[in-house]
């Protein structure tokens, strides 16, 4: 192959418009499950905070996907988050009540509990949100089969990571018909809930049938052969980045051993 | 070599067959043509003769299905995948839903087959080229028109050079110059010795196309032969089948008094 073609094929690749986006996808994706364990081990306030304002924030900034990462959090964590709140707020047994609401007592515990969950929350949904906004699906999986993967679970993965937009795609086509057919998928709550009641059965549906032709289509692309395949492009990798993840993986296994036996006290 | 002997197909959860006793054999090299009405089973015999019915949608076949005379009964679906190449109507869900690129969807096949990058490389710029659509080659596969899809899920097929091609109207969704292309990509398939089976409404294409011609009807042969008898066979209309416009012009002339050949012969 010339070099040209070589350059044709990398640029067939996933963009990666910054020095962030330019680390490994295997990089990344350690640094999101490593941040995102060791805000729940060290638990309080400070250790998730410190992660979440001293790692996952300026790599989002380097990124230039912060205002991004916040709404998708936001949008992500929220129904978590207010359940969670609710919860530990009023069910939470302590001794300073700060105020009553019915038969529920919201307790000094109680809100402490839930700002610990919170933050922790905070930290572990950007960590993995900031992974997913730099990182594309497809270029993360076919890493993975580089180092070994098979082909058919790259696949599986990639099919189901890239099915969500389509899904909801579809899901837009048929409201539009819907809507063309006089169902109300906007205006109050109330009537846009029974708007999306109907598109449940035919986004489904249609996504099951789809699944079936496409099945077929992949199995006629020598699709479930065995073996190893050789693949057109890879994302870079810089030389320091496998000792980085080791010294990554190597402080995540200090930090939750020394939780875990108690060789690290609790801090606030 | 394709050979279907005495071949009845009910689908799963029907009581009826649809096709009945079909004996069909295509030669290396040979294209044969396949035209009937609508629901005469040109579709389920696409997919009988691919071997995907019953080995990957199930159903009840009794007769057989032997490439290069080999028993294909049992057989998974990925091995006669290798063996037969197979397109459907609906170019959408041909698509793998997991390229980025048609370059790469189009390379998915020969990569799937295990093949080293160079010549991966090679055969998707052959296919590309020879369907026309190296323009499109670093578009998004899930933004193409229906005649773009059509190429390019058929140059996906071409990309794996298959010694057996069945195609269920792949020109439905074509312009002129696209069905063209089409016919010429064929044409140069069979010289390579691939035998194809192509189900076709277009019969100005399947004229100078094919060899021989088999029309169906009620899942039962009807009439098998030279596609020059078969194409003007005065039944032809009967069986829901619009003869070519060659055909038509000279039978339009004759009833007006006119011969054609006479007509020839003068200007000659
Ligand atoms: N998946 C299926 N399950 C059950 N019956 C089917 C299925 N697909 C087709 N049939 C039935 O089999 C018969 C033949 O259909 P088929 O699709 O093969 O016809 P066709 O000749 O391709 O028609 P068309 O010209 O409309 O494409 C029809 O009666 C049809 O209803
Ligand atoms: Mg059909």
């Amino acid at each position: 192959m010339s070099e040209a073609d070589v350059a044709f094929l990398q640029r067939l690749a996933p963009p990666t418009p910054s020095s962030y986006h330019r680390l490994n996808p295997f990089t990344k994706a350690l640094a999101a499950v490593a941040e995102s364990i060791a805000a729940f081990v060290i638990g309080g306030y400070v250790g998730p905070l410190a992660i979440f304002g001293l790692a996952v924030l300026p790599a989002a900034a380097m990124a230039g996907v912060l205002r991004r990462l916040v709404r998708v959090s936001v949008v992500l964590t929220l129904p978590i988050a207010i359940s969670v709140v609710l919860i530990s707020v009023f069910t939470r047994a302590g001794s300073t009540v700060l105020f009553t609401v019915g038969p529920f007592d919201a307790t000094v515990e109680g809100v402490d509990f839930a700002g610990q969950v919170l933050v922790r929350l905070i930290t572990l949904s950007t960590a993995i949100g900031l992974f997913g906004l730099t990182t594309e699906p497809r270029a993360f999986v076919f890493d993975l089969e580089r180092r070994g993967l098979s082909p058919q679970l790259a696949f599986a993965a990639t099919a189901t990571l890239e099915a969500i937009p389509a899904m909801l795609e579809r899901a837009k086509v048929i409201q539009a018909a819907q809507r063309a057919r006089g169902l109300d998928t906007e205006g109050r709550i109330a009537d846009r809930l029974r708007g999306v009641l109907p598109l449940v059965g035919p986004v489904v549906l249609s996504s099951l049938t789809e699944v079936e032709e496409r099945t077929l289509a992949l199995e006629v692309r020598a699709f479930g052969r065995r073996g190893r395949r050789h693949l057109l492009w890879t994302m870079p990798e810089a030389t320091w980045e496998a000792p980085l993840r080791w010294v990554l993986l190597a402080v995540l296994v200090v930090i939750v051993a020394a939780r875990l036996t108690g060789a690290w006290p609790a801090i606030p | 070599m394709l050979e279907l002997h005495r071949v009845s197909y009910r689908y799963a959860g029907y009581a009826t067959a649809v096709l009945h006793d079909i004996e069909l054999t295509i030669a290396d090299g040979e294209i044969v043509g396949l035209v009937g009405p609508n629901e005469a089973g040109k579709s389920t015999l696409c997919l009988v003769a691919s071997g995907l019915a019953p080995a990957s949608i199930g159903g009840a076949l009794s007769g057989s299905l032997s490439i290069d005379g080999e028993l294909m009964a049992g057989r998974p679906p990925h091995e006669l995948a290798e063996r037969v190449a197979i397109g459907f109507q609906n170019p959408d869900t041909q698509l793998s839903g997991v390229t980025a690129t048609v370059f790469e969807e189009v390379a998915l096949g020969p990569m799937n087959l295990g093949l080293p990058v160079a010549e991966t490389l090679a055969r998707t710029r052959e296919a590309l080229a020879t369907l026309g659509i190296e323009d499109i080659a670093e578009r998004s596969p899930n933004r193409l028109s229906g005649g773009q899809g059509q190429l390019v899920a058929l140059a996906s097929l071409l990309a794996m050079h298959p010694r057996h091609v069945v195609l269920d109207e792949p020109t439905a969704q074509l312009d002129p110059e696209g069905t063209r292309l089409v016919g010429e990509a064929l044409r140069a398939l069979a010289a390579t010795g691939t035998a194809l089976l192509v189900t076709e409404h277009k019969t100005d294409l399947l004229d100078g196309l094919c060899q021989r011609i088999i029309v169906i009807d009620g899942g039962r042969i009807v009439l098998d032969g030279p596609a020059g008898d078969v194409l003007a066979d005065e039944r032809l209309p009967g069986w829901g089948v619009e003869p070519p416009s060659r055909i038509r012009l000279a039978r339009a002339m004759a009833g007006r008094g006119l011969d054609l050949d006479l007509i020839a012969g003068t200007l000659r």
